[in-house]
């Protein structure tokens, strides 16, 4: 029996878990369903918090429960028999191991902070109950995602937070473009799922099982078949796992199916900041770490995952440079970061993809909760950052904690950020993966990443110039109401950016003589990965020092090209918009992605589900043939009730003739 | 030559056969009417005569009967007679041509 098994315990805490935010979604559901606004606001408010509270402790004792057992041992709770057909069974289980563990507490914790920030951000709203039941809800998913021991259970949290992602997006589904920006979401995602259904279905082919653990343990001990295994002479690991990949960029926002998380941003904002900046999004890199022993089974899988995260990173930098809106900055962000991640999963550097998610987890949230209390302090008025500025006086305290944030995102040591940063570069760079190196792409994913770092730098240093320094550029109307936000909205933010500034001691490199942690207690979860194979010139720490350097040169550079453009001469932004009016326009236009993808694909499909199917097919042949067979019909009867003339004794004259056929018939019958 | 059971069914015949004759040519509805009652008595004659040739009394019984539902659907075509003249101030079945589409 392979070891995995035998280290599996079971235990029946888990469903715990799962069990408290579900129990708070029926709650706040019902609630909203029967009473509407009479039930009670503070009801609503504690009920949410206290049941992701409960849900963070059980995970919290999960938590410490496992950090006390062997490296190699973790949790599973079989809950039910879920299907079962035949070969294919899938029960509902649930595998709390390091890598589950650790992604549990990070969702439950930040997921908590939000919770306690939504009930002050939504304090005005009259949907109250309602909100909350969807955040409660998307928290059930989220964790059934994080905990599902099977690909088929994985699968149904997938869809289930993206249900919830769309029911919140469009949570003032009044305004039309919000419903539309919902819309959009759940459709690109479904493109990305329909991906991840033919990857399940591609590794159940050749694996027979959906579980992870029989899929890893089968795979350790039949290594070389698997290799061995085509389809159209293409690797089944490599397909597999760029089908898997393709419900990635759904769901992690990666090109090219990023397009809808800029647009998401129209939920309120502790939705952003939980669902579409901290835990919905980083699935996608989750599901890749899961999956770790499939995947490095394929380099060139794995390439592509690292370039397209890579250009991913760079490319949604350079729009960030431009947008106006608060919000729609940080989304940019958001795609660029988890481009990192998947920079870092497709380098086979699984634990520094997810660290980053970890600490991103931390400063995302901080910045988007930020960007949510300048909003209030806006009466949801403004979410121009050109038209703000200065209010680092009136909001001192969203300002600080929005400021260790900044310098978590840009890679100033010793915060959050920098050690995640600095560990994906330099992973990036010293490539395990050999189909990267051997064809030298680790200077450029290298190099591709440096400059996204750069690049982040120089837009976030811009988005903090534009909102909190300088002189406030908004309405005199508007700048009397500005205040502070409440103490249920600060205090969520003063841990978080405790979190941004402390999170990253948890993996610092062991350079330092330090043991890194974090590393080594996810080491267990993912599948042994090549040794690098580039050995850097024989001297690795060196480079890393020198790497550091340059990520912290990158970052303090940004900066000060930000301030220089942007506090010393104000103005130079609008004059190289002016000298290069292609790149601005370009960067300010997303690329016109939106524009393409609408003419390729979205006009395209209207038109022929418009003409072809609606025009011609429903209405000339579906519909063509019922009305024929009715007008059949009727022109039968038409011809037939010209019999029926009124005049009594026509009938009379049938009726007598109809007896007498009917004599006749009998008396030929019986002689 | 003694009188059998087939002269009366030659009679309850041509009974009916000119009740049937009355029904179709006729124009009146009122004589309509009455061919239609000689065509139930031709019916009885049928009853009676084998009731009688058999021996048994029940085909009596039932021209009883069918008198008795005679004088019921006379009662009823006579109402309706009255009820169409007075609408239509005409006996004419030509002319009467409601029952139409």
């Amino acid at each position: 029996m392979p070891q995995e098994l035998i280290s599996a315990v079971e235990q029946n805490w888990i469903i715990g878990i799962l069990l408290f935010p579900f129990l708070g979604f029926l709650f706040n559901g019902l609630g909203w369903l029967v009473l509407r606004e009479r039930f009670p606001r503070k009801l609503s408010n504690w009920s949410a918090c206290l049941s992701i509270a409960g849900s963070f402790l059980f995970t919290a004792a999960g938590f410490y429960l496992l950090t006390r057992e062997e490296p190699e041992t973790y949790y599973v709770q079989k809950v039910f028999s879920w299907l079962s057909a035949g070969e294919f069974k899938a029960d509902f289980g649930l595998m709390f191991d390091h890598l589950s563990a650790m992604m549990c507490l990070t969702v439950t914790l930040v997921g908590l902070l939000i919770h306690i920030y939504a009930t002050g951000y939504m304090g005005h709203d009259q949907g109250y109950a309602r909100f909350f039941s969807y955040m409660n809800l998307f928290m059930f998913m989220m964790l059934t995602l994080v905990l599902a021991d099977n690909l088929v259970l994985l699968f149904v949290g997938w869809e289930g937070v993206g249900l919830c992602s769309y029911l919140l997006i469009g949570f003032w589904y009044e305004d039309w473009d919000k419903a539309r920006a919902g819309l959009k979401a759940f459709v690109v995602n479904r493109i990305g799922d329909f991906g991840f259904l033919l990857g399940i279905f591609t590794l159940f082919l050749y694996l027979h099982t959906v579980d992870f653990i029989s899929m890893r343990s089968w795979l350790e001990v039949h290594s070389l078949e698997f290799n061995h295994m085509t389809i159209y002479g293409i690797k089944v690991a490599t397909l597999a796992g760029l089908f898997l990949f393709l419900g990635a960029t759904g769901k992690s926002a990666q090109i090219p199916l990023y397009v809808w998380l800029p647009d998401a941003m129209a939920g309120p904002t502790p939705v952003s900041a939980l669902i579409h900046a901290a835990t919905m999004v980083t699935a996608g890199v989750y599901m890749i770490g899961r999956l770790s022993f499939v995947y490095v089974h394929s380099p060139a899988a794995l390439a592509v995952v690292a370039m397209v995260g890579a250009i991913t990173a760079l490319y949604a930098g350079t729009i960030g440079l431009t947008q106006k809106d608060i919000k729609r900055v940080l989304a940019y962000s958001t795609v660029s970061q988890l481009g990192y991640m998947f920079l870092a999963m497709g380098s086979l550097a699984f634990a520094a993809g997810i660290f980053h998610l970890f600490t991103h987890a931390f400063f995302k949230a901080l910045l988007f909760l930020g960007a949510g209390s300048v909003i209030v302090g806006f009466h949801h008025k403004e979410q121009d950052i050109t038209r703000m500025g200065g209010l680092a006086s009136s909001m001192p305290w969203t300002h600080r904690t929005v400021f260790v944030a900044f310098l978590a995102i840009i890679g100033i040591p010793p915060l959050a950020g920098f050690w995640s940063k600095d560990e994906i570069l330099f992973r990036s760079l010293a490539n395990a993966n050999r189909w990267v190196s051997d064809y030298h792409l680790n200077f450029l994913l290298w190099g591709v990443g440096l400059a996204a770092a750069l690049v982040t730098a120089v837009y976030m240093t811009r988005w903090m110039i534009l909102t909190f320094w300088g002189k406030s550029r908004a309405d005199e109307e508007v700048k009397g109401h500005l205040k502070e936000s409440p103490p249920s909205m600060l205090i969520p933010l003063g841990i978080l950016a405790l979190g941004s500034a402390l999170a990253g001691f948890l993996g610092v490199p062991e350079l330092f003589g330090i043991n890194n942690w974090f590393e080594h207690w996810l080491e267990p979860a993912f599948a042994q990965a090549p040794a690098v194979s580039i050995t850097l010139f024989g001297k690795e720490e060196y480079i890393e020092v020198l790497l550091m350097v340059m990520a912290i040169t990158a970052g303090v550079l940004g900066l000060l090209i930000a301030i220089a453009v942007y506090i010393n001469k104000p103005g130079t932004a609008d004059r190289l918009a002016e000298q290069f009016p292609l790149l601005y326009k370009l960067s300010f236009n997303k690329y016109y992605v939106d524009e393409i993808y609408d003419w390729l694909v979205v006009r395209p499909l209207f038109w022929g589900s418009y003409y072809a199917l609606f025009r011609l097919f429903d209405v000339l042949v579906i519909d063509g043939f019922l009305n024929g067979l009715a007008s059949l019909n009727a022109g039968i009867g038409r011809l037939l009730r010209r019999v029926e003339n009124g005049a009594v004794s026509t009938y009379l004259f049938i009726f007598v003739l109809g007896v007498l056929a009917v004599l006749i018939y009998l008396g030929v019958t019986r002689f | 030559m003694s009188i059998g059971v087939a002269h009366f069914l030659v009679l309850a015949s041509v009974l009916f056969g000119l009740g049937l004759l009355g029904v179709l040519i006729r124009r009146n509805v009122i004589i309509i009417l009455m061919s239609i009652e000689l065509m139930l008595n031709s019916a009885n004659m049928v009853l009676v005569t084998f009731s009688r040739y058999l021996g048994d009394t029940t085909g009596q019984v039932f021209a009883l009967f069918v008198m008795v539902i005679a004088a019921c659907e006379v009662a009823v075509g006579l109402a309706i007679i009255l009820a169409l003249f007075r609408n239509k101030d005409t006996l004419d079945v030509d002319k009467i041509n409601i029952m139409k589409w």
